[in-house]
């Protein structure tokens, strides 16, 4: 489904600043594969993230899906296989309009822009009905505009666009760090639905360790650009919290944020 | 009196600003995206309008003409931007400095005058000018009120709205620049075709300065009608109704007979108040907004918290 073969991603090349943010990924997804990607702040998550999402170019190496070789595909083209949660909940909506909109043009990620009515009737139904399934209460606040939600709201809604029709590759860039725990709770049980109800293959980024372990088949640390640890099936299964931490003793990466979670 | 008297005509020019100021909308508030090109394009519009009548083709054909013309401008603004990556403001900066010889060359001479050529609205035949310009004015409405609707309208305002996620949906978003900065400017140029008929003359220099009379429209409009309905077309509204306040405070400085020089003046202290209106109006009424955000917060957690 995914392959990533020797990422190389270089920021600020041949100056003073030059920083390797990627030195050689290598990462294989299955169809239906749900990894868990960790790792201390500047370790390159969000960095592998944004590349197979296309928002960077990349200095060397190759990101096939569903063997379509992507490296060079410009960002609202891969959308096409891709979607991504974003960490801030602010993004990922449009907040001048409404719920309905947001999702009609969700359901339209990889294909043309017509000159089709935006939200048919059918349309509407059919959106009420999805998110009915979030179970939030939205579903009577249809033309209600998206600023006027809650982050946690946004953010649910965010991710049943993200999976509105069925992408080949989701992402999820720590997309419950900026929620509070109970809602954070909440829309990670959403994700936990969605994904296995669509068999999706799923990236996601966390600084939650447990999450890490609960979440998913398989979990990727990472350091200074490279993958250094890999966990899957049974391995994975029996990870504890404190075998992760001892891990990130090992390679000398200690912060806050890990050592709170 | 003197002041009623000079009411019609001012309406009159004040519909054909309001279509002006819609197409400012489309650049100013749907793509988010400030752009200076307009004073040259509005001329652009009006000069390539006054060349055709002057040489006797016929007035539909000259203002659909202007209409291109100004669409053109808006494509040079849109490539400076997303093919050459200069931001915003410069790119219209440019395109309209640029547009400065283009229009001379268009016109040939610093004002054409159409007296004497069939014209569609005229300031001396107040009344059916009037009724022909709401008709325009609703008709451009209509239409802009059905293309936002679409799906391509859609991805133009989610571009405006929020770039990133736009690009994340599949969004080309220079492609949506580009085609809002074009529809922007085509309007903007049939208001300078149609107001130089209005004048009776095309002059290099009736652009200057015409950002801000529209931006003066779209902002009044947007205070205004902000408290009736967030529904598309009254927004659109809002700006026409913005253009006419604008115009009738515009006509009382004048019948009062102060001195002309300071119009300009005038204007642009106009348009700081109006633009700060929403931010005064934020300052002095924050406790209140800080107790709606809570009684928001309360209903969004219990609509969690049953579910």
């Amino acid at each position: 489904m995914l392959d990533v073969q020797n990422l190389l991603k270089v920021f600020h090349p041949n100056t003073v600043n030059q920083k390797v943010a990627l030195g050689g990924v290598n990462l294989h997804l299955d169809e239906g594969d749900f990894v868990t990607v960790i790792g201390g702040n500047g370790a390159g998550k969000s960095t592998l993230l944004n590349c197979i999402a296309g928002v960077f170019g990349v200095e060397g190496g190759n990101i096939l899906i569903d063997g379509v070789d992507v490296t060079k595909m410009s960002e609202h083209k891969r959308a096409k296989f891709v979607s991504r949660v974003f960490q801030d909940p602010m993004k990922g909506t449009a907040a001048s309009m409404n719920i309905e909109d947001n999702l009609a043009l969700a359901s339209q990620r990889g294909k043309s822009h017509g000159l089709r009515w935006n939200v048919t009737k059918k349309d509407k139904e059919h959106f009420t009905e999805l998110v009915k399934t979030l179970g939030l209460g939205l579903e009577s606040r249809m033309s209600t505009k998206v600023a006027l939600l809650s982050g946690g709201q946004r953010q649910a809604l965010t991710l049943l666009m993200a999976t509105l029709n069925k992408p080949k590759l989701l992402l999820l860039d720590e997309h419950t760090a900026a929620l509070d725990p109970k809602t954070a709770e909440k829309v990670l049980a959403l994700t936990r639905d969605i994904t296995s109800r669509n068999n999706q293959t799923t990236v996601m980024i966390t600084h939650n360790m447990k999450d890490a372990i609960e979440m998913g088949n398989k979990l990727i640390m990472m350091s200074e650009g490279k993958i250094i640890y890999t966990a899957s099936g049974e391995e994975k299964r029996n990870l504890t919290v404190d075998d992760l931490l001892k891990k990130f003793r090992e390679i000398g990466q200690q912060n806050d944020r890990i050592l709170l979670s | 009196m003197v002041y009623l008297n000079a009411l019609p005509g001012a309406i009159g020019q004040a519909l054909i600003w309001g279509i002006m100021a819609i197409g400012l909308f489309i650049s100013y508030k749907i793509l988010d995206f400030a752009d200076l090109t307009v004073d040259g394009s509005m001329v652009t519009g009006a000069g390539t309008c006054a060349v055709l009548l002057a040489n006797d083709v016929p007035t539909g054909v000259a203002i659909l003409v202007a209409f291109v013309a100004g669409m053109l401008c808006g494509l040079v603004t849109a490539l400076l931007h997303t093919k050459m990556g200069i931001p915003p403001i410069m790119s219209g900066i440019l395109t309209q400095l640029a547009l400065w010889s283009v229009n001379l060359k268009i016109m040939g001479k610093a004002t054409i005058s159409l007296v004497g050529k069939q014209l569609l609205v005229a300031r001396a035949d107040v009344g059916t000018s009037i009724i022909i310009l709401v008709a325009f004015v609703a008709v451009v409405i209509g239409i802009l009120y059905w293309f936002f609707g679409t799906k391509l309208g859609c991805a133009i305002r989610a571009t405006g709205c929020n770039e990133e996620m736009a690009r994340a949906q599949g969004v080309n978003t220079n492609t949506t620049k580009v085609l809002a900065l074009v529809i922007s400017n085509g309007l903007v140029a049939l208001a300078g075709a149609l107001l130089c008929q209005y004048n009776g003359s095309a002059d290099i220099n009736m652009g200057r300065g015409a950002i801000v009379i529209g931006l003066a429209a779209v902002i009044i409009g947007s205070v205004i009608v902000s408290k009736i309905s967030s529904n598309f077309a009254v927004q659109l509204i809002g700006a026409v109704v913005g253009s006419i306040v604008y115009y009738l405070v515009y006509q009382l400085v004048i019948c009062l007979e102060w001195d002309t020089d300071l119009l300009k003046l005038l204007s642009a202290i106009l348009v700081a108040v109006f633009l700060a209106v929403p931010h005064f109006k934020q300052k002095f009424n924050k406790s209140k907004f800080v107790l709606a955000d809570l009684n928001c917060d309360n209903q969004s957690n219990g609509g969690e918290n049953n579910a």
